[in-house]
Formats: structure tokens, C-alpha cells, sequence
């Protein structure tokens, strides 16, 4: 079937079977590999994309029926080759080690700074509690998301 | 350090080198390698633990129109590919001829278009299983009646594995036969994995005009897996490469050889067809190396003054249906005889019978230390039941019995030669950060009110670095590890290592040992890893092993550069290398500190047309490999503040304190990251996580909505220092730290679970303490104490 989705601001099309979930479409047919996978039960969280600035977890939402909402992935953080104050804070509270649930952490990150600028660390551990990190141990990433509440009106360094 | 801004040349807190790729979704893992015509493979597994395979019936699968193959077994026995030797030496199915041995054992591999089709076809394969019983409790596994899983192997007449002791039995008898006060106890660390986010994958392509098989791999070893897969294939080594690109965590789950990588490689070179093979996670819980499954009956022995004079431990090692342990070579219990610990003791013993199960296999995994995670667990839980026996407080009787630092270098009574430490000083700080003595002033405050505080005290002691080649070797090779490092003309550099990262930050730690030892910028050298075609040999990232041995290997090569530009600098300065000093990124004439040369200028001579002294080669790059004279020996104090909620017996964190220490600390920044995580580790395995099974052997964790892993709101905000004591042996004095918390953590908890559950009489509880477990135990100790 025809399934058209925007992702990060573009429309994409493809034909594809009905039954294919979300972060295979963004994988595997759009090459938009910062999105990964980790488990099939949606309890790991590295598939989280924000679809209509909402995390969900795309190893459990149909591409199909993605059709006709904005998904916005890790590749679409940056705007303009400047990167969020999300993806800065990780580098420099180093909230990340292997890499592999950072972008599903990032993109949770920027949902709760969209809807709450200036969160607790309870907030924060709350908001990411649907994620798991096996490197980090979250302080970190409670820093790096804190990090970036902080700076949320700086211009980003090049 | 001005020189570079507010970034450290050399040692300091550094943000990392591999950041950029990774916060922008441009991380390489193995599932993102997407070549041309590339097919998909997938494997059928046993649904049942134990069975004769009667016969299997592919030909359903083989009409499906998107299937390109079906391997089996019996294909692969005609070819001699059946079966494959183990990182342990024993022999393990690659796919299964005779019968199924575990839940998820690998029966048949499907090659297809996609990766949805191949799982398609894999319900059209008809396997006919004649059901055999399964041995699950490995205390089973050695009665004589138990039926033989191994029947395979030739002489092979019971489910033994080995039988190994260490440490003098008769010594220690005699003085557990003096000893005032003696403590038994039964312990079982449980059967846990290390679930890395990424599960186990290959890419596999084969070049059928050059005879070239390129596998992307998610291996912590590549280098020791391109020598497996040559003796396994018949392939000459120099016509593989591994690729380990971005790994996804490793723990220990990525160090063996799985069936899958084996079969995608075989699919590969007979379909002509690249092909790829990512497993799931329920086939990553329920088939991939396991950790732990170690029942342990130990004792100790004291006098009545709190003296700790021996320790002894029988233990029943479950390795599942195959023995796939990582283990040196030598001692097929890992580094288990360090269970004495950080205590100067008289006598030990340690006897252990490792058993086949029908489970999966594996045993050294989740950041364990070849074992140590199990030593430390027994020896601080049992220091810690001597303490409740005795009546003495946990950390006083540690302070007691602790090596003191002018006994280093230590021998411990299995013969381990400990390098440094300084114990009494890192479990004071520790105690003064936790404010202990307030502590426990609350807690006998909080108990007259009824509510369950529990303060918990572990020390450890890590063994790190595997290894010295006289003693240890995988497979026969030695576990060594080689640095190459190039300066180009205009002073920039490329370090070639042969461990890579699954996280650990080796990009950025590794250029600042360089950078220590050159003075050239961190951000001005490249490391290079994980690709066999174009790093030196070496054994791979486990164990704790990188910064020990490869750290050691990049300290001496960069000494190396550093010694040949000294004899450049000399030609360029006109003056005799005698005369030349060091200081950091410049060599300069003594007594006249104005004239020198900076090892950027010494590059390019070196590439130029300087006139060197006969026999000096132009150019500053240079090799190494690196033997270790012996371990490494980090160690630290970790307090554990519980608090458990009378009416669900649910624990709850309240607080962590770590002091570690790993010697010279290169990063602080990871060093304290890779701190959190093993912690949170420990978290987990104390708490939550545990792959059981049912009494016929189903797999009761294969999935993440069973098997329990810490998330954000299970664990507290960390609170880490530090102690450094210098390795005197390593060439920076760095030890490792990478598997200090995992390892130190999970007693430390327990013993705070323990503490908490005094005024009900417990002394005791088996991990994962679940609230089931928890209120189980307050309940028979309430009714024991009636």
C-alpha cells in the first residue's frame, strides 16, 4: 500500500506492506537510521520518535498509520545545522556512551522541554522512565536534559 | 592547559571525541549497514529445552517466493560446520544435528528478501521433536540418575564440566577447626544478562573473485573472532576482515561467537549475496551469553574479637547446555579465586564443579571481571554475616580485617599479587561522605517507629587487565594487545588500537594518553578501531581490559615517538640527544630552555630533509604490543542507603555512595560514567533482574516486560569520589574501571536489604530482592522470632 508520511518537514512516499511498523519504514526505506531498535514488547524506548511533537514508540505504531502526522526524528533536531540545546546538553553532561538510546532520549527531552521549560529532576526522571539506558545509569541524562533547560535561549556554538 | 583553552592536553575532564556522530543520528551500528542486494536471514530456535530432533521439513519454507534458502543442520554436518569450538574449547551445535539442548537453541537459519519474510518462513519450517526431560536446577545436573545432555561428546558420561579447586583445602580446614566462630551460608547469585540496548547482529559479504569475506559484527573482540571464524571456515585469515563498527553496549554479551554470525557468513558465501542477520531481543535474552547462575555454599572463620581468619566456598557453576565461557585459559572458573577479597586472611579455599544444563550457555558476561562479580558478592556477604553473628557493626569489623597499605604488593592466599592500595583510606572517605555514624544513629531511631532503613557497606577489590601471557591466553592466543601510532608531517596523529568501544569512549580516552605523553591536542588525533584490516592484533574490549592493557600499549608507543623525536629534535638543534629535555609537546636544550623544537615542528623534520644520525629512520610512527607483567588491582567503598516499605516490602534507594578508585584517571568525566552504569547494573541484579525458568526449562525472561531493568525512577542520584593509588606497574598507573560497580555494587545492596531486615531475624536474601522475596522473608522471620 501507499503510505505517505512527513518526516521532519518533508513528505515522503512509499509503497509498502501494510503491516510494517514505523521504525522500519524510517530505517530501512527512508535510510533515517538514527532512529534504532532494541526490543519487540515497547518497553526499551530507543525507537521513540516525536509524532506530532508526542513521543511514541515507533516499533509499535504502524507506518501506515503514521499517514497524515509529523513525525520528527534525531536527523530533524538540528535546525539549520545548529544543533538543540537537547543535543548540546547530552555532549557536555555526557548523557550518552554507546549512543544507542540517545536519540529516543533526546527526542523525550525535547517533547518535556516543549511543554514544561523548566522541569525538576523528578519531572525529568519521570519523562524517560518509559526508556531504558544500560551505559549511564540516567544521572547523566538528567544533567544533560537539565543542561538544556538552562541554556534553552543560547545560541548553540557551531 | 591555557594553550588549548579550557581543554585539557593530556589528562582532565574532556567531553568526548564520538559525541557528535551519535547526538545527530549518525552513529554506525551494525543494522545500519545496508548494502546492494543484500538478503536477510533468520534463525528457527527449540521452542523446548530438551528433545531428539526426529526430523525437520523445509521444503513449505523453501517454496515461499521471497526465501532464497534454508540451512540446517544436516546441511552443514556434510560440509563439517555443525558444530564449533567455544571460547571455553568445548564444542557447541551451530545449528542442531542430533538434538536441542536448550529453549532457543538454533535449529535452522531462512535467507530471504527481507527481513519480514525471513520471519515468515520460518513458521513454514515443520520440525518433528521427541521430547527428552530437562535438567534445570544445576544441583540436579550431577545425580546419577540425571540424563546426559552432553551425549555428543565422546567419554562424555555425566553433566560434568570440570572439577577445580584453588587455594590449600587442608589449611583452611585446620583453621576453621580452631576458629571461635565459624558462619555458613547458602547463596545463589542468579542467572542475569546483560540486554544490551543493541541485540547481536552480523553483516556478512563475501567477495567470490577475491576470496574476501568482509563481517560487520557486533563484537567486542573483532580481532580474535577474524582467528576463530579462519579455524571455523578454513578461510586464510589474511582474506577476513572484521568490522566492528558502533556497538550498542557490549557487557560481556558481545565477546563470544554466536550461531547466527556463523550462519550469515556461511549464507554469504553461498548465496554469493550479502547477508544480514539481527536478532531479536527475546532471541538476545533467551540464547546470547548469560551471567552468573552460581550457587555458593560459603563459610567463614573468626575468632571472637572479629579477626577473619579463612573463607571457603563450594560452588555448583550452571554454563548451560554448551560451555561458552570466556575464561583465560587456565582457570575455568574465571578469576573466581580472588573471593578473598580486600581482607588480609590466613587460609582459603575454593572448590568449584562446573555442570551442563538445558539452558542457554555463557556464564562471563554483564561486566562480571572473568567472575570477580561473584567472588566479591560471596566474601562481602559473608563478612557481612560474620558481622551479624558477632554483633559488630559491618563496616568497624571491614576496618578490622582490611590489607593494610604497607602489606602491597599483597599476595592473597590463592596467588594473586594485589599491585596497590590504600583500602583504610578509601573506606574512611566513604563513611565520612555517607556521614555513617549519623546514619545509623537514624536508623535506630527510625526502627523504634517501625519503619525498615537499611544501611549496607561493601569493599572490593577488582583483578583487571587480562593478561600476562605466561598465564593466560584465549584459545591460545595471548592476551596481549598492540598500538600503532603515526605523526603526520604537520604534527597531527592517528592512533591504531586493537580494543574498540561500545561506549567506554576509547576516541577520546586513548587520544589523551597520546596527548599526555606528546603534547599534541587531543582533538589533533584520530583513533583508530575495531577494523582488523587496519589495527593491530589484539584480544578485545572486556574484562576491564582496554585502558590496562591497550592504555599501557598507547602510553609506550606514543614514549616510542616521543624517543625518536628526541633524536630528530637533536639533529635539528644541533646538539647531542643527551643534552635535549622533555616537557610536555616539546623537546628543549638543557640550561638554554629558549631553544627547542615542538614535536610539530619535529614531525615535519622528521619527514623532511633534517640529516639523522646513521641508522635512524626518518618519520616519527612506531608499533608496540604490549605483554602486562600482571593485573591490575582497582578497588573502592560503596555505601548502600535502603529504605523498604513495610506493607509492600518493596526497596526503594535512598542513596549510593562510591569512592573508587582505578589509579590515574585519564577522564573523570567517563570514569564517572562508567561508575553510574555499573551501579545501576548492581541496582538491577540485586533487585530486579533475573532470567528464570520453569521446571521442564522454558525461558521465564525472555523479554524486556520480564526480565526487569532499572529505569530512571529505580535508582538514586549517585554520589561518587575517589581515591587514587597509582598501578606501579602500568606505564601510567591507570587500572581500569569500566566493571568496578557492577561488581561491588550488588553485595553492597543486598547488605543494605539485610541490615533493613535485622529486627525480623533475617540474615539473608537471595537476589533479585523482589518484594515477593522481601516480604517472604520478613514473614518467616517474624514467625521464627515468635
Amino acid at each position: 500500500m501507499l503510505v505517505t508520511t512527513s518526516v521532519n518537514s518533508r513528505e515522503h512516499t512509499r509503497d509498502v506492506e501494510p503491516r510494517m511498523l514505523l521504525v522500519h519504514f524510517l530505517r530501512d526505506e527512508l535510510g533515517l537510521t538514527g532512529t534504532h531498535w532494541g526490543c519487540d514488547t515497547s518497553n526499551c524506548g530507543t525507537c521513540v520518535v516525536l509524532m506530532d511533537g508526542e513521543p511514541v514508540k515507533s516499533c509499535t505504531v504502524l507506518a501506515a498509520t503514521a499517514e497524515g502526522h509529523e513525525i520528527r526524528t534525531v536527523e530533524g533536531l538540528a535546525a539549520g545545522g545548529v544543533l538543540d540545546p537537547v543535543q548540546q546538553g547530552f555532549t557536555e553532561m555526557h548523557g550518552l556512551q554507546c549512543g544507542f538510546c540517545t536519540s529516543g532520549m533526546m527526542l523525550t527531552a525535547r517533547a518535556l522541554l516543549d511543554r514544561n521549560p523548566n522541569p525538576t529532576d523528578a519531572e525529568i526522571r519521570e519523562a524517560i522512565s518509559g526508556q531504558i539506558c544500560r551505559c549511564t545509569g540516567y544521572a547523566t541524562i538528567v544533567r544533560s536534559i537539565r543542561w538544556a533547560a538552562d541554556h534553552a535561549e543560547r545560541p548553540a556554538a557551531p | 592547559m591555557s594553550a588549548n583553552g579550557d581543554r585539557p592536553i593530556g589528562f582532565g575532564r574532556l567531553t568526548r571525541k564520538e559525541d557528535p556522530r551519535f547526538i545527530r543520528g549518525q552513529g554506525h551500528f551494525v543494522d545500519d549497514v545496508q548494502l546492494p542486494g543484500m538478503l536477510h536471514g533468520a534463525v528457527l530456535r527449540s521452542p523446548v529445552a530438551h528433545a531428539r530432533i526426529v526430523s525437520i521439513d523445509a521444503s513449505a519454507a523453501l517454496q515461499h517466493p521471497k526465501v532464497h534458502a534454508v540451512i540446517t543442520g544436516r546441511d552443514l554436518e556434510t560440509r563439517g560446520l555443525a558444530w564449533m569450538q567455544t571460547i571455553s574449547a568445548d564444542s557447541q551445535a551451530v545449528l542442531a544435528t542430533d538434538k536441542v539442548r536448550f529453549q532457543g537453541q538454533e535449529v535452522a537459519f531462512v535467507v530471504a528478501d527481507d527481513r519480514y519474510s525471513a520471519r515468515d518462513a520460518l513458521e513454514l519450517i515443520d520440525v518433528d521433536y521427541e521430547l527428552l526431560p530437562a535438567i534445570v536446577d544445576p544441583r540436579r545436573a550431577l545425580d546419577p540418575d540425571a540424563p546426559l545432555i552432553r551425549d555428543d561428546k565422546p567419554g562424555q558420561t555425566d553433566n560434568r564440566i570440570f572439577d577445580w579447586e584453588s587455594g590449600d583445602r587442608a589449611a583452611t580446614d585446620r583453621v576453621f577447626a580452631c576458629a571461635d566462630v565459624v558462619v555458613e551460608q547458602d547463596l545463589v547469585f542468579p542467572r542475569s544478562h546483560p540486554a544490551p540496548m543493541e541485540t547481536c547482529g552480523a553483516v556478512a559479504q563475501f567477495d567470490q573473485v577475491s576470496g574476501k569475506l568482509t563481517v560487520w559484527c557486533t563484537t567486542q573482540a573483532p580481532h580474535a573472532h577474524r582467528t576463530v571464524y579462519a579455524f571455523l571456515t578454513g578461510l586464510p585469515e589474511h582474506k577476513i576482515r572484521v568490522i566492528s563498527p558502533d556497538v550498542g553496549g557490549g557487557f560481556g554479551n558481545k565477546v563470544p561467537v554466536y550461531p547466527g554470525y556463523v550462519c550469515a557468513i556461511i549464507a554469504a558465501i553461498d548465496t554469493g549475496r550479502p547477508v544480514k542477520w539481527m536478532e531479536d531481543r527475546s532471541e538476545n535474552l533467551m540464547s546470547t551469553a548469560f551471567a552468573r547462575d552460581y550457587a555458593m555454599r560459603g563459610a567463614i572463620a573468626a575468632t571472637g574479637e572479629g579477626e577473619i581468619l579463612a573463607v571457603r566456598v563450594d560452588v555448583i557453576a550452571d554454563h548451560g547446555a554448551f560451555n561458552a565461557t570466556a575464561q583465560p585459559t587456565n582457570y575455568p572458573a574465571g578469576f573466581f579465586h580472588v573471593f578473598t577479597g580486600s581482607y588480609d586472611i590466613e587460609a582459603a579455599h575454593c572448590h568449584v564443579r562446573g555442570v551442563y544444563t538445558n539452558k542457554a550457555p555463557g556464564g562471563v558476561a554483564y561486566a562480571c571481571s572473568f567472575r570477580i562479580a561473584e567472588a566479591v558478592y560471596l566474601v562481602e556477604r559473608m563478612v557481612d554475616c560474620l558481622a551479624c553473628e558477632l554483633g559488630v557493626d559491618p563496616a568497624e569489623l571491614r576496618l578490622a580485617n582490611l590489607i593494610r597499605a604497607d602489606q602491597f604488593p599483597y599476595e592473597c592466599k590463592t596467588g594473586w599479587v594485589y599491585d596497590s592500595g590504600d583500602y583504610e583510606r578509601t573506606l574512611r572517605k566513604a563513611l565520612e561522605l555517607a556521614d555513617y555514624d549519623e546514619l545509623r544513629r537514624e536508623q535506630a531511631a527510625v526502627r523504634a517507629r517501625g519503619e525498615l532503613m537499611g544501611i549496607g557497606v561493601g569493599f572490593f577489590t577488582e583483578a583487571v587487565g587480562a593478561g600476562p601471557r605466561k598465564h593466560m591466553n584465549i584459545l591460545g592466543l595471548g592476551m596481549n594487545d598492540g598500538a600503532a601510532l603515526r605523526v603526520h608531517p604537520t604534527g597531527k596523529a592517528q592512533l591504531s588500537i586493537s580494543v574498540q568501544t561500545q561506549g567506554q569512549g576509547h576516541e577520546t580516552t586513548f587520544a589523551q594518553i597520546v596527548a599526555e605523553e606528546l603534547g599534541i591536542p587531543p582533538e589533533d588525533i584520530d583513533v583508530v578501531h575495531g577494523d582488523t584490516d587496519v589495527t593491530p592484533y589484539g584480544l578485545g574490549t572486556y574484562g576491564s581490559r582496554s585502558t590496562p592493557v591497550s592504555g599501557a600499549a598507547t602510553a609506550l608507543v606514543a614514549r616510542k615517538v616521543r624517543d625518536r623525536a628526541r633524536i630528530v629534535a637533536a639533529a635539528m638543534l644541533e646538539a647531542s640527544p643527551d643534552d635535549l629535555e622533555w616537557e610536555k609537546g616539546r623537546w628543549r636544550v638543557k640550561g638554554d630552555p629558549e631553544k627547542g623544537a615542538t614535536i610539530q615542528e619535529i614531525a615535519m623534520a622528521a619527514r623532511g630533509s633534517v640529516e639523522l644520525p646513521a641508522g635512524v629512520e626518518g618519520g616519527l610512527d612506531a608499533e608496540t604490543v604490549y605483554d602486562p607483567p600482571n593485573l591490575t588491582f582497582p578497588y573502592g567503598a560503596y555505601i548502600c542507603v535502603v529504605d523498604i516499605d513495610p506493607g509492600t516490602a518493596k526497596v526503594r534507594i535512598r542513596r549510593f555512595i562510591a569512592v573508587d578508585d582505578c589509579g590515574t584517571r585519564i577522564n573523570p568525566m567517563i570514569i564517572e560514567g562508567q561508575v553510574h552504569g555499573g551501579l545501576t547494573d548492581g541496582v538491577g541484579i540485586a533487585l530486579m533482574e533475573q532470567i528464570a525458568f520453569d521446571a521442564d526449562g522454558n525461558c521465564l525472561g525472555g523479554s524486556l516486560m520480564d526480565y526487569l531493568i532499572p529505569t530512571a525512577l529505580e535508582v538514586p542520584d549517585w554520589e561518587t569520589d575517589f581515591t587514587v593509588t597509582p598501578s606501579p606497574h602500568h606505564p601510567i598507573g591507570a587500572k581500569g574501571i569500566g566493571e568496578s560497580a557492577t561488581v561491588g555494587s550488588p553485595p553492597t545492596i543486598v547488605n543494605a536489604v539485610c541490615d533493613a531486615l535485622r529486627p525480623f531475624g533475617v540474615r539473608h536474601v537471595d537476589m533479585p530482592c523482589t518484594p515477593s522475596r522481601v516480604w517472604h522473608a520478613m514473614t518467616e522471620g517474624m514467625a521464627s522470632t515468635k
